[in-house]
């Protein structure tokens, strides 16, 4: 059974009195445990489709089904339910609360979403620390630390909540190639260990050849689909 | 349990941009010593005004016959309580627990003369025991005599200051004090001049004190005929109660009860006191409104990415909102207690050096204390409007769409 299900998507917004199809008839399914890449060139509507399957944005038309939910007919409060439970997510620009440590920002989602007590709290977040090697920068500021280590305390507060799925909107966009690739592999290393699905945005080449189940996206629409898994 | 996270990025958020939250908080702060020092002082200044004008002149409460008030100016000698209605009068009075004493009077207008000048005088006659029990700080206003036991003796006149500089009087010159009783009969009376008194507000008194006998005698009475009982309170604070009290229980067609603000002028300058006080308050809840609504503004402004992100995690609305609540609310406490605590302070020193000051003749002398009412309806004030002013700009955070905070279309 799929765990993300889009069936004829689109997306509408106005940009000043232009209208832009931003998602046109998207349909698609992914399945658990994938690594899958939307790729495109700017204004191809990855970013939107990845705001669409996130629940942060509602489509315009069509049905989104995540986890057997039919999210399109939430409402705000659900949605953030929703996202706190169920997915994770990383930000091109990191996207660290500036004024939390590492340590707190990767126990941010357990406090603030799932309410879990202190114990279970540290057991999780130092496990995450550790296998994204920045243990010894907990208590560290954002502004302290490496654009590579930011990006890697984010992959770990995405997975800190064990969510079923986590979305990444072009994460190696800020970074040099050798922390690009480090993020990556240590997003690989989590599909693996914890059997997460990683969706991601990016027109890095690279990245992309990482990736096990591609989309090519142009104008808003689907052009192309690689499976590598079933390539190999 | 998230509680203590909200107000961790609470209290890290004011402390990440200092220089503003310190300007807004100072602001604050001032605002708030503005008024707790003002108040204490303006309520300071009105309770000994009320002190002196009370213990000296009027007393709390003043009982007379029914539309004596009304011609006041003119000191009727016809709108007088009978001696039986004085005694039902004193009856009534000497039933309120809160009264401690009551002093009769008789007001009338006379002529003065040293036989070379004379000179119109408001007189007040007085038992002189009762009236220092009623007014204590009269003595204070009396001059040039030695002994205070009683203030003024049968066949004795206390000569306001004005006409005894005037009309170059000395003690112990004999003066002849004419008056014209209610039958329109003019009856004259030598008295001594046993000291002179000064006027409240200032030299341009004219009330004189003579001894009740001699009013009588004066004005033909064959029992006297009274124009006001003033009446003292144990406490100031007992003022509504016991006027409400007295009021009520005396008879309405016979008599009339007012108390010392329906008397004089001052009340209005008291009532200036307090619309001043009102006023410096709304220009504190200005201050703090618009500081603090600028503040947050901002702040939800600056932090839009910050928002969306946290909402993308999954953090609710009300979430959001108390996040940028308790931010406000605090940048208003802490400002708040900083400005009581050096308010507090200034008071302190303000009250232990006393200073004093000539209003008129009133020898002010402000002791401002520490005014916790007026410290709590301030510190109540600064939370509400900082609640109030949080508010809107909190609201906009929580409502904000993640994909719009996050900088996607």
């Amino acid at each position: 059974m799929a765990l993300i299900e889009l069936k004829n998507v689109n997306k509408k917004y106005h940009s000043g009195e232009v209208i832009v199809n931003a998602a046109r008839d998207i349909t698609l399914e992914i399945t658990e445990g994938s690594f899958v890449a939307f790729v495109g060139p700017s204004g191809s509507g990855k970013s939107t489709l990845l705001n669409l399957v996130g629940c942060l944005d509602m489509p315009t038309s069509g049905s989104i089904s995540i986890l057997g939910t039919k999210v399109d007919s939430l409402d705000r409060v659900a949605r953030a339910k929703f996202r706190g439970d169920h997915l994770g997510f990383i930000f091109q620009n990191f996207s660290l609360i500036p004024v939390l440590t590492v340590y707190e920002n990767i126990e941010y989602p357990l406090v603030m979403v799932k309410n879990l007590p202190k114990e279970e709290r540290q057991e999780k977040v130092r496990s995450l620390l550790e296998k994204v090697g920045m243990l010894n920068q907990m208590n560290k500021y954002p502004n302290q630390i490496s654009g590579g280590q930011k990006q890697r305390a984010a992959v770990a507060r995405a997975l800190v909540a064990n969510p079923k799925i986590v979305l990444a909107d072009e994460p190696t966009a800020n970074l040099d190639s050798e922390s690009a690739m480090q993020v990556i592999k240590v997003m690989h290393r989590m599909q693996e260990e914890l059997g997460t699905t990683f969706i991601f945005s990016t027109h890095d080449q690279k990245i992309v050849e990482e990736a096990e189940i591609i989309y090519h996206l142009k104008d808003g629409i689907i052009v192309d689909r690689i499976d590598r898994k079933l390539r190999a | 349990m998230y509680m203590s996270t909200i107000l961790k990025i609470a209290v890290r958020n004011l402390t990440r941009y200092t220089r503003r939250t310190l300007l807004t908080a100072t602001l604050i702060s001032i605002g708030v010593i503005f008024v707790i020092v003002f108040g204490g002082l303006a309520s300071s200044f009105k309770n000994s005004m009320i002190n002196v004008i009370t213990g000296s002149l009027l007393a709390d409460i003043q009982i007379h016959k029914k539309g004596y008030v009304e011609s006041i100016d003119n000191l009727p000698l016809n709108i007088f309580l009978s001696s039986e209605e004085t005694a039902e009068a004193t009856k009534i009075i000497s039933g309120n627990p809160n009264v401690v004493a009551s002093s009769p009077r008789i007001k009338f207008s006379a002529m003065l003369s040293n036989y070379a000048q004379t000179s119109g005088v408001r007189l007040v006659a007085i038992y002189p025991d009762k009236e220092i029990k009623t007014c204590p700080d009269l003595a204070q206003r009396i001059k040039g005599r030695k002994d205070l036991s009683s203030i003024v003796n049968p066949g004795e006149i206390l000569v306001p200051e004005l006409l005894f500089k005037g009309l170059s009087l000395k003690l112990g010159d004999e003066i002849v004090v004419v008056a014209t009783n209610r039958d329109g009969a003019v009856n004259g009376v030598t008295l001594r001049v046993a000291g002179y008194s000064e006027g409240v507000m200032g030299p341009s008194g004219k009330d004189g004190y003579i001894h009740i006998e001699d009013a009588t005698s004066l004005l033909r009475m064959e029992i006297p005929e009274i124009s006001e009982i003033a009446i003292k309170l144990k406490e100031f604070k007992y003022l509504s109660s016991s006027y409400k009290k007295l009021a009520d229980t005396i008879n309405g067609d016979t008599f009339e009860v007012h108390t010392w603000e329906h008397l004089t002028p001052f009340s209005t300058i008291v009532k200036i006191v307090d619309v001043l006080i009102l006023m410096v308050r709304v220009i504190l809840t200005s201050i703090v409104l618009v500081s603090i609504m600028n503040i947050m503004m901002m702040s939800v402004y600056e932090r839009i990415g910050e928002i969306g992100m946290i909402a993308a995690l999954g953090t609710l609305p009300r979430q959001i909102l108390s996040i940028f609540f308790l931010e406000g609310i605090l940048l208003g406490l802490i400002s708040t207690v900083v400005g009581a605590i050096v308010a507090v302070v200034i008071l302190t020193i303000l009250t232990i050096t006393k200073l004093e000051f000539k209003f008129g003749s009133m020898n002010i002398a402000l002791t401002p204390g520490i005014p916790w009412s007026e410290m709590l309806i301030t510190v109540t004030i600064v939370m509400v409007i900082s609640a109030i002013a949080t508010l809107q700009p909190a609201i906009k955070a929580s409502k904000l769409e993640p994909v719009d905070a996050l900088g996607h279309v």
